[in-house]
């Protein structure tokens, strides 16, 4: 009798995971179908932009001008070490542009703009305006957490651009202004050293990646979580965990698959 | 907030985003830089060429003429062969060497391209013969040694 219930048990709960990951991906493949009805209807798109975009803009800025900074010292600290501090930039440079842009500013907005979609969703369907929106025929599919998805993709790119050139200028300040490497090597060494195709547009397509990964998993984490107030707050708490660790393993295959030749 | 304000602010975004991008590639990248002109290819066969890589510059007089595309192992002669896309804006006389150099005492190595004076010119698929291996350190701290060990040896038997 034993044996039996704990193989129920595992059936049971092999069961629960596939089904959970087959919801999951045919909303992910929903979503990715749903492009065409975003762009239809911008207004919505627009509104979740500026949610999402705009106001992560503040923190995203300061933590890149920040890194910026740290990297410079830092670098420094290391590189005239061995006599190289001539290339500071390229450090400052490479370092943001492949990984630190992409991934810091994925979990920043994990933090900062992810938790707030899942609060949202979740209240909402507490609230059951889900429900509603379903008894007057609207798929809140396509109304709600498609232009969200939307703009998170769109957004994050946008962001790690951002903190990546950010980031460059404080490294620039902190080498240049305050230390005092010289600013044609800083800028000629980065230049030589940073190529656009391999370093900065793989640092996009990553960026782009981990959009995708964020948002879905905190419209995800929303649309799944119990409606009610306990419910919310752990979904919510579950968005930063499986959205952060999400990016940290997205970033290391396709670091990978990017830079390892 | 109206809609006109809320769409103001995201092309403000936008337009922040792509001028990041283009900051990145203009300033930090090497899109200035990348030689989009038609280039021809040509192969030098090095004895040893150190940690020279693919991708590395060619320059003449300091000045970069094109890049290395690959490097391969001839089984035949037991050398390597460097093909590289020189811009066809230079031209190059047949009996140009080549020589593996570094930048700075750490640097990168890259290939350097001594003019001859030949009349005629390197052509696509041409190969220079004429060449001078990298600088390898251990084996100049091998000869070094060498002689240090040979002269004290004769010191001694004075």
């Amino acid at each position: 009798m034993m044996v039996t219930d704990r193989l129920v048990a595992i059936g049971a709960g092999t069961r629960r995971l596939l089904s959970d990951l087959g919801y999951a991906a045919r909303l992910f493949i929903r979503l990715l179908l749903l492009v065409g009805r975003v762009i239809m209807r911008p207004s919505l798109l627009m509104q979740q932009m500026y949610f999402l975009g705009n106001l992560s803009l503040v923190i995203i800025a300061v933590s890149g001008l920040f890194v910026g900074f740290v990297l410079g010292l830092q670098g420094y600290y290391t590189l005239s070490r061995y006599g190289s501090s001539s290339a500071l930039g390229v450090l400052v440079a490479l370092s943001l542009v492949r990984e630190l842009g992409p991934v810091v500013t994925a979990l920043l907005f994990a933090g900062r703009a992810g938790t707030s979609l899942t609060a949202e969703i979740g209240l909402m369907k507490a609230g059951e305006q889900i429900a509603a929106m379903e008894m007057m025929a609207v798929d809140p599919v396509v109304r709600v957490l498609a232009p969200r998805f939307w703009a998170g993709v769109i957004v994050m790119p946008l962001l790690a651009a951002v903190f990546s050139a950010v980031g460059i200028m404080g490294g620039y300040v902190v080498g240049v202004v305050m230390i005092g490497v010289d600013a044609g090597q800083f800028w000629s060494q980065m230049q030589s050293g940073v190529d656009v195709f391999k370093d900065v547009g793989n640092g996009v397509i990553k960026s782009v990646v981990f959009g995708l990964a964020v948002t879905f998993v905190a419209l995800l984490q929303g649309w799944r979580s119990q409606p009610t107030p306990e419910g919310v707050s752990r979904a919510t708490t579950r968005t930063v965990v499986i959205a952060s660790l999400a990016v940290l393993a997205l970033d290391f295959v396709l670091t990978a698959m990017m830079f390892s030749t | 907030m109206n809609q006109r304000k809320i769409d103001l602010w995201v092309g403000i975004l936008v337009v922040l985003g792509a001028a990041a991008l283009l900051f990145l590639a203009l300033k930090a990248g090497n899109l200035l830089q990348i030689n989009w002109g038609p280039t021809y290819s040509v192969t030098a066969r090095f004895d040893n060429i150190g940690g020279l890589k693919a991708d590395a510059p060619v320059k003449s007089a300091g000045v970069v003429v094109g890049r290395v595309t690959s490097i391969t192992f001839d089984n035949q002669t037991f050398q390597a062969d460097v093909h590289m896309a020189i811009d066809q804006r230079f031209k190059f006389p047949v009996d140009t060497s080549a020589k593996i150099l570094t930048a700075g005492l750490l640097g990168d190595q890259y290939i350097d391209f001594s003019p001859g004076g030949s009349e005629k010119n390197l052509v696509n698929g041409s190969v220079i013969r004429n060449t001078q291996s990298a600088v390898v350190l251990e084996n100049l701290i091998g000869q070094f040694l060498y002689n240090k060990a040979a002269s004290s040896g004769a010191g001694d038997s004075k």
